[in-house]
């Protein structure tokens, strides 16, 4: 194999240049600035951390995690979300201080075995509500999700929000056969509906239970969610359906329930997940642009029995259908002989301090500049996106 | 909505059924060289792909949805919503040689589908070397690339025609309907209709 070209990267790796950047670090803090009026603060984690703990604690497959070796022979891993690593810092913290709000902007790492193109490095906002096991913690975290999706410019939103306790219940109190249970989960996984019917067709899963376990395939908007009721059939679903009503409510309360649908099938990621899981979703883009849940047993693994529910929005994403532009700085060249250096610097010293949204660069001009040359001069500025050019003119006179 | 519809030996039958469904389609949609055709008064726009490319336009939104043979989906494995069997496109994934192959071990097989193929071959522990061909499947047995070919059979008559027979089925294919993730929730209430729709028909064409 031929060695890389200079100016190529490792698969699935990008560059961001100024107007792409500018949209991010925009966009970021847009969100940003929400989620810290609800009460939430910037948390920054380490990129590596150990595969034995944080790695293994990841719903992240092994497989797709980038792996090394530190010196000691350790395997270390380049993160592949943020939540681990946020549950692995809760777990040591004082329970004092819970609930504990944090938000963070950080790149993920993912390997793709699929198209050159995808990414591998991925860009995410979110928080972790950690501490806080009721229902208002969730509602919360949901309300705020969708808050982000109108503060990031998305015209037209939805979210699917689902629960892996109802969907647990209603599998565990219906299906005897530990094995069909886990095919069935597996089916609704991987969005395979029609497998999940012949499954449970082909089962000894009596009809009148059979229906119930149907009942999970459609997706239930306003009115609908109360015809829920007539899935239960046992206390663990009860429980979870109590639970699952209670964020419903409060998600009226909120007054965003228009804007959720309920999805039993969703699941996220296998044995993840404990309670409501939900996917966010912008009209005419073909991916989901957040996800998150709550995630009850993630902290056991770092030693702590704090309940946690969080989400993450996909910045990449995000910035391919937002609305937003980047920061609107006009920009302004001051041009200049070099023999008056020094009125140019004070001058665009003074431009700089009058006019603070401007972005003011100097650009030195020939000793041989003449008038006529201002107009391609000119020109040349604009295409590099140069809203405004000053000339310095000598001793005291310095406007153009 | 945008439908992708796949090329060749599905098309006539979910032609067919879209038709029985509410969602008239030009009737020389195989024939044409159109790739996208508008249905009047229905907002639905139909996109004809590849069989092999119909998920990948469903994965990333570019259509809704789709109808693609589940053979594709089990080769590609894309990210979408599989709603409904169609029973359309009937045929069988199968292992095909010569006759005189008949119960010996096989050291390599060509085929369109890798995929299915390696992990088939994988799950029965017999170690077979899977050759990635793009078509004319038969000729591997008869030049001798191969011992047999995974291809799917519909009635056996490629494979009559070359001398060849059914050795092994691995499994039975049907074309299914598939929704794009973000598509089945934003636009579910008109995927839902539409599913209904297919179903009666679905049944309605078993009854007869």
């Amino acid at each position: 194999m031929p060695g890389p070209k200079v100016f190529e990267k490792p698969l699935g790796m990008r560059d961001f240049l100024p107007d792409m950047a500018e949209r991010k670090r925009s966009l970021e803090m847009r969100i940003q600035r929400v989620l810290e009026q609800w009460g939430y603060r910037e948390i920054i984690t380490p990129t590596l951390e150990f595969y034995e703990t944080v790695g293994a604690a990841s719903a992240t497959m092994t497989d797709k995690m980038f792996k090394l070796l530190d010196r000691e022979g350790h395997t270390l891993v380049l993160r592949p979300d943020m939540t681990a690593p946020i549950a692995r810092i809760a777990a040591s913290l004082d329970e004092a201080s819970y609930p504990l709000r944090f938000l963070y902007h950080a790149s993920v790492f993912r390997a793709q075995e699929q198209e050159a193109g995808r990414n591998a490095e991925f860009f995410q906002t979110g928080v972790e509500l950690l501490g806080e096991a009721s229902p208002e913690a969730d509602a919360e975290v949901v309300a705020l999700a969708l808050n982000c999706l109108a503060e990031a410019g998305v015209r037209h939103y939805k979210l699917a929000l689902g629960h892996v306790g109802l969907l647990d219940g209603l599998l565990t109190e219906n299906v005897a056969d530990e094995q069909l249970r886990n095919d069935l989960k597996r089916d609704l996984l991987r969005r395979d509906h029609v497998a999940f019917r012949r499954r449970l067709a082909q089962s000894a899963v009596p009809a009148e239970r059979r229906e119930r376990l149907l009942a999970l395939l459609p997706v239930y908007h306003g009115e609908q969610v109360q015809a829920l009721a007539r899935l239960v059939g046992g206390d663990r679903s009860a429980a979870a359906l109590a639970n699952l009503q209670a964020i419903w409510t409060l998600l009226d309360a909120y007054g965003v329930q228009d804007k959720v649908m309920l999805d039993l099938t969703l699941i996220g990621f296998l044995n993840y997940y404990t309670g409501v899981v939900f996917e966010g979703f912008a009209e005419g883009y073909g991916f989901h642009v957040l996800s998150g849940g709550r995630y009850d047993h993630l902290l056991q693994r770092f030693g702590s029995h704090a309940p946690a529910t969080g989400f993450a929005l996909k910045i990449d994403r995000l910035l391919e259908i937002g609305d937003y532009s980047g920061n609107a700085a006009e920009r302004v060249a001051v041009a200049y002989r070099p023999e008056h250096i020094r009125q140019a610097i004070a001058w665009t010293r003074r431009l700089r301090e009058e006019h603070p949204t401007w972005a003011v660069e100097m650009i030195a001009l020939g000793n041989d500049f003449q008038p006529r040359q201002q107009a391609a001069f000119e020109e040349r500025q604009r295409r590099r996106g140069v809203q405004r050019v000053l000339y310095v003119k000598g001793e005291d006179d310095d406007e153009a | 909505m945008v439908i992708a519809l796949p090329k060749g030996r599905i098309l006539e039958e979910a032609q067919s059924l879209l038709t029985a469904a509410g969602l008239p389609l030009p009737p020389d949609l195989e024939h044409s060289r159109r790739l996208t055709v508008t249905i009047p008064e229905s907002a639905v726009e139909i996109v004809l792909a590849k069989p092999m490319d119909v998920p990948t336009y469903v994965e990333y939104g570019a259509a809704d949805i789709g109808i693609v043979g589940k053979d594709v989906l089990l080769e590609h494995g894309r990210d979408v919503y599989e709603l409904l069997d169609l029973r359309i496109g009937v045929c069988r994934l199968s292992l095909a040689g010569l006759p005189e192959q008949k119960g010996l071990s096989l050291h390599r097989v060509a085929t369109k589908y890798p995929m299915i193929a390696s992990q088939y071959f994988r799950s029965k522990g017999q170690q077979v070397e899977v050759i990635l061909l793009h078509g004319s499947i038969e000729l591997a047995p008869l030049t001798g690339l191969a011992e047999g070919i995974v291809d799917i059979v519909s009635t056996g008559r490629t494979l009559r025609e070359n001398g060849l027979v059914e050795l092994e089925q691995i499994m039975p294919i049907t074309s299914r309907l598939i929704a794009n993730r973000v598509s089945y929730r934003m636009k579910h209430r008109q995927i839902e209709a539409l599913m209904e729709k297919i179903s009666r028909a679905l049944e309605k064409e078993a009854g007869r």
